[in-house]
């Protein structure tokens, strides 16, 4: 069965996930309400601005129906602004602290090659926008791969969660783990 | 390896700024209500568009101090304007880390032959454009985000809806050509050839499209959205209204809902009265900020 993935689609690069996702074979919904997490078998949260998308998300009474639909064990995937609303500060489902603008403003945002854990071949070109870092993390959070001594890649459970963009690249091994995921539990 | 400032990073952040909406801010504690309504970015200025407009005169880069004490009051991006050509105001504007420069009409221009060679420049661009041709030729010197020029400081939404439906309208044309007629029609838009072919394939601009010039209410923002923006600037439609701060969160939730008619509506109730305005086509040609750059 195709599998039906969300992504958050209050504000950011939503329309790129759902073209990678689409490209990998997913059914995909944008999800701007909480009704629209109805029988979804995994969520993207995408880049963005953080604090709009927590406006966002107060406004929208999503909160709560987030924290559950993680909580119920599907996979939820948050690059950039959607790592930082996962974690402890926001809605507190991953158990790590995200450090905001942690490279600093724009003109420091950066591509670079990552080795990651558990992703093999090449490495990954990562697109790194006024990008997040995990500045702590709890004794269940997997850290896959780190820049600058700081983790920007981490997995806990059915959670993944990057500081980069491989949506708005040709990169595609970050999404088809994601997939695994939900395969794997929706089954 | 590590790469700054490339394309993609540059182009990136525009696409991190979809779906949102960016809003002209004077003082830090406008861009606090901005960035607490839910804009995704700010644009620092010493006066709007509307203000612009009434007092005449060289309209110029702002004091770098201003700027300053907004990038300190917010966490979002914070955006400058700089003249059409004026590349010093520009290097300025890259000295002070602004996340994006604004080469802008709504400024009075400092060259009248050339604008910004933006490749130069780690910092990204966005400029306005009227039609495709004018699109193409900013994103050949470099600009990583495009957006309608409309006609800024009016309230009159009537010349960034022509802007867009030329643009959309024009790329959609461009789908239907063979490579021979592609390349007449390169030469027809003046823009490169390359750009105009990869248009032709994707049935888009290669970078972010955003509306801007005009827009006053929460409709305004869904049209533009319907229309095929990306997200929306708001120059003098939040701070020169009767409650900037709920007219703001307003027009951020009608850029999300802009399909949804029901949200528009709610999102419209009670807002008192939008901001002063003028009708576009009642201006002197000498009025029309759009006219500036080409």
């Amino acid at each position: 069965m195709t599998a039906l993935v969300g992504v958050l689609a209050l504000q950011g690069d939503f329309a790129a996930h759902a073209r990678m996702l689409r490209g990998l074979g997913a059914d995909v919904r944008e999800v701007r309400v909480p009704a629209d997490l109805d029988g979804l078998d995994g969520l993207v949260i995408p880049g963005g601005e953080s604090t709009t998308m927590t406006l966002g998300i107060e406004r929208e009474g999503l909160g709560d129906p987030l924290r559950a639909f993680a909580a119920g064990g599907r996979p939820v995937f948050g690059t950039c602004a959607g790592l930082i609303m996962l974690d402890r500060d926001h809605l507190g489902i991953l158990d790590a602290l995200a450090t905001r603008n942690a490279f600093g403003r724009q003109v420091h945002s950066f591509e670079e090659d990552l080795a990651i854990a558990g992703i093999d071949g090449p490495p990954v070109r990562a697109v790194f926008i006024r990008a997040p870092w995990v500045a702590e993390h709890g004794d269940e959070v997997e850290v896959l791969a780190a820049v600058d001594g700081h983790p920007i890649a981490v997995q806990q459970g059915n959670l993944l969660a990057i500081s980069f963009h491989p949506e708005l690249t040709a990169e595609t091994r970050l999404h088809e783990r994601f997939l695994a995921l939900v395969a794997r539990t929706s089954r | 390896m590590r790469d700054e400032a490339t394309f993609t990073v540059k182009a990136g952040l525009a696409e991190m700024l979809k779906g949102g909406v960016i809003m002209d801010v004077v003082t830090p504690e406008q861009a606090k209500i901005a960035e607490a309504a839910g804009a995704c970015a700010v644009m620092a200025l010493e006066r709007v568009p509307a203000d612009i407009r009434r007092d005449g005169g060289v309209a110029r880069m702002s004091d770098p101090e201003m700027i300053k004490g907004i990038q300190e009051a917010v966490t979002i991006p914070v955006m400058a304007k700089a003249r059409i050509g004026h590349f010093a105001e520009a290097q300025v504007l890259e000295s002070l880390e602004i996340d994006y420069i604004d080469e802008s009409e709504v400024l009075t221009p400092a060259d009248e032959a050339h604008h910004i060679d933006k490749w130069g420049f780690k910092v990204p661009f966005v400029c306005g454009a009227t039609n495709l041709g004018e699109a193409l030729r900013r994103i050949g010197e470099g600009a990583a985000m495009i957006r309608s020029k409309g006609e800024a400081g009016t309230g009159d939404i009537v010349e960034a809806v022509r802007h867009m439906r030329k643009i959309k309208g024009e790329i959609k044309h461009l789908q239907g050509l063979d490579d021979a007629e592609l390349a007449t029609a390169a030469k027809d838009l003046q823009s490169p050839l390359d750009l105009v072919r990869k248009v032709a394939a994707d049935g888009k601009l290669p970078v972010v499209l955003f509306c801007a010039g005009g827009i006053a209410t929460p409709a305004d923002a869904s049209l533009m959205m319907q229309l095929g923006a990306e997200g929306t600037f708001v120059g003098s439609g939040i701070f020169k209204s009767e409650n900037p701060e709920h007219r703001a969160k307003a027009i951020v939730e009608a850029t999300t809902h802009f399909a949804d008619a029901e949200r528009v509506a709610a999102a419209s109730t009670g807002l008192g009265q939008a901001m002063f305005s003028l009708e576009t086509s009642k201006l002197e040609h000498e009025q029309l900020l759009s006219q500036r750059g080409w």
